[in-house]
């Protein structure tokens, strides 16, 4: 590892020994603690403005951070102290330490790393665990039934004798919930059995993307001036250590995309568009004079919105997503064909608009557009690539006056076994 | 006077059998089975025993709780959270939130029942 290349050590280093916290570090130089971490770990190159900032905000010269062979070893060592709840003058003995017994130091660095990595692992692992939207929703669908099936059960075996009418009423709730139960659970142990296959085992780099844009909030603010944004190049510079090169080339898609949409149409203005009325994506494309796929998109990256955002090519594959809580987006299996995003395909130059529930996911509703988008063709009398993006906007449940349309997620978990778009049985049929 | 909770669950089964459950314990027992306007229903009902399941249509139970105690008056008011969701992080929301009891389902009757009797002891006879 080149000294250049220790500066996140370094920066780790002092931040432990002023005892800053690393989210605290994060917030006062306008960054996010997961790329903070990732910097400090030396998994993405620092300079610049960033440099500086962080510098001032540790009160040191920016060479302190750029400069120093051991700063590494010694930021691991003083990981470990802190780790170890070590009294400080004995912390403060890392370097001497290192000087004398430097074998030992480059064991215990090398144990305090192997540390923090599996720490890392198990910190995704759980996170992916949390937001996976149709883990977290299979499970919750399992449990919330097993609550009915044991307080009715629980009932039917009590000592008092329950009234015949009470009775029918809970064996038949009996008989339902213990159907749904074995539904859930096979369709959880299709789900995990998935999960297992080990064509699916690695991350894809789809989901490399996805996580890097996930970190960064799915928000580029370096896109977002109107005088000079920052570069693709930059941002893939800062981005692109630890990704493969596939994921690398897909991200370079996406960031261009962004930074494209962010010179029509900056956050900032959409914003203050959006502040006062309602959100209409028709009327913002005429307000701004944008595509209304401009206008998804942008709608999409607007925090407060919670909005999700599926795009697909051509083919109907899709190339890029923003889970929303509620509405699964399948990791692996091809997608419900009812959403309006591949009807979108076949409807150029219309914006879509339906309410959709999803069925077996809950009773959260989403107002889903969708619209087509076609890039410049390359030359005279060739097809323009053309992308279909759906925006879903969580919407008001309750709501009569819009017709809801039951959608599903994919085939192979969808309880609509009447459909005549399924592709494949249902476990759950 | 009965008893009164209103009992805000949105899966029907497991609001039957804690309706069967409570009113065998003497309970008059208001069902909704979305969170949109429950603050408002409770505002005005003025029950003695809130029952909130997390997940609902209209809003979560969080923001009912939260809804709930914005209002001086209602800040005493008996809050027992019914929840699948029972991670560390959910349980950390709902004491935040002000929650006066977390049960994660499944749970089991007798121990619903013991909180409800714990939650309300010396406010209802």
């Amino acid at each position: 590892m080149s000294r250049d290349s220790l500066t996140g050590s370094r920066i780790r280093e002092r931040r432990v020994i002023q005892g800053v916290k690393q989210a605290e570090l994060a917030k006062r130089i306008g960054i996010s603690a997961s790329y903070l971490n990732l910097i400090e770990h030396n998994r993405r190159r620092i300079g610049g403005k960033l440099l500086l900032d962080i510098a001032a905000a540790l009160e040191v010269e920016p060479q302190a951070l750029t400069e120093g062979a051991e700063a590494a070893l010694l930021g691991v060592l003083a990981e470990a102290a802190v780790a170890s709840q070590l009294p400080p003058e004995d912390a403060e003995q890392a370097e001497a330490f290192a000087g004398r017994f430097p074998s030992w130091a480059e064991a215990l660095a090398s144990s305090q790393r192997r540390v923090s990595t599996l720490e890392r692992t198990v910190e995704t692992l759980s996170d992916r665990m949390a937001h996976d939207p149709l883990l977290a929703d299979s499970m919750h669908e399992l449990l919330t039934t097993a609550a009915a099936v044991r307080s009715t059960a629980e009932i039917l075996a009590g000592d008092e004798a329950l009234e015949r009418e009470w009775q029918d009423r809970f064996h038949a709730n009996l008989d339902a919930d213990s159907s749904r139960l074995a539904q859930s659970a096979q369709a959880l142990f299709g789900y995990l059995e998935q999960a297992k296959d080990p064509a699916a085992g690695g991350k894809s780099p789809q989901e490399e993307v996805e996580t890097y844009l996930a970190q960064q909030g799915f928000h580029f603010p370096q896109f977002e001036t109107r005088g000079r944004p920052a570069s693709v190049d930059d941002i893939l510079a800062l981005a692109s250590e630890g990704l493969t090169d596939a994921a690398r080339y897909i991200l370079r898609g996406v960031l261009g995309q962004v930074r494209q949409d962010a010179a029509a149409l900056p956050l900032a203005e959409l914003e203050a568009a959006i502040a006062q009325e309602i959100v209409d994506p028709v009327k913002l494309a005429r307000q701004f004079g944008v595509a209304p796929a401009v206008i998804l998109r942008r709608l999409a990256a607007v925090p407060e919105l919670g909005a999700g955002l599926v795009v697909c090519d051509r083919s109907g594959t899709v190339i890029f997503r923003k889970s929303v809580d509620g509405f699964s987006i399948p990791r692996f299996d091809s997608c419900c064909p009812l959403w309006p995003l591949f009807g979108a395909l076949g409807a150029a130059h219309t914006v879509l608009y339906e309410r959709l529930g999803q069925l077996g996911r809950g009773r959260m509703q989403f107002d889903a557009y969708a619209a087509t988008d076609a890039a410049i063709a390359a030359n005279y009398n060739v097809p323009a690539p053309v992308q279909a993006v759906m925006l879903l906007l969580p919407a008001t449940v309750g709501d009569t006056s819009v017709r809801v349309r039951e959608v599903g997620a994919t085939c192979r978990i969808c309880p609509h076994a009447a459909c005549g778009a399924r592709r494949e049985p249902s476990v759950m049929a | 006077m009965s008893k009164h909770v209103v009992l805000v669950e949105d899966e029907t089964n497991i609001a039957e059998a804690i309706r069967f459950l409570l009113g065998r314990d003497g309970w008059r027992v208001e069902t909704l089975a979305n969170g949109g306007n429950a603050a408002e229903v409770i505002r005005a009902a003025r029950p003695d025993l809130v029952m909130l399941d997390v997940m609902l249509p209209g809003k979560t139970g969080f923001e009912i709780l939260a809804e709930l105690r914005s209002d001086e008056s209602l800040a005493d008011l008996p809050v027992l959270m019914l929840t699948a969701r029972g991670q560390s992080r959910d349980r950390e929301m709902a004491i935040q939130a002000g929650v006066s009891r977390f049960m994660t389902k499944p749970f089991s009757n007798e121990e619903m029942l013991s909180a409800v009797r714990e939650l309300t002891q010396g406010r209802v006879s």
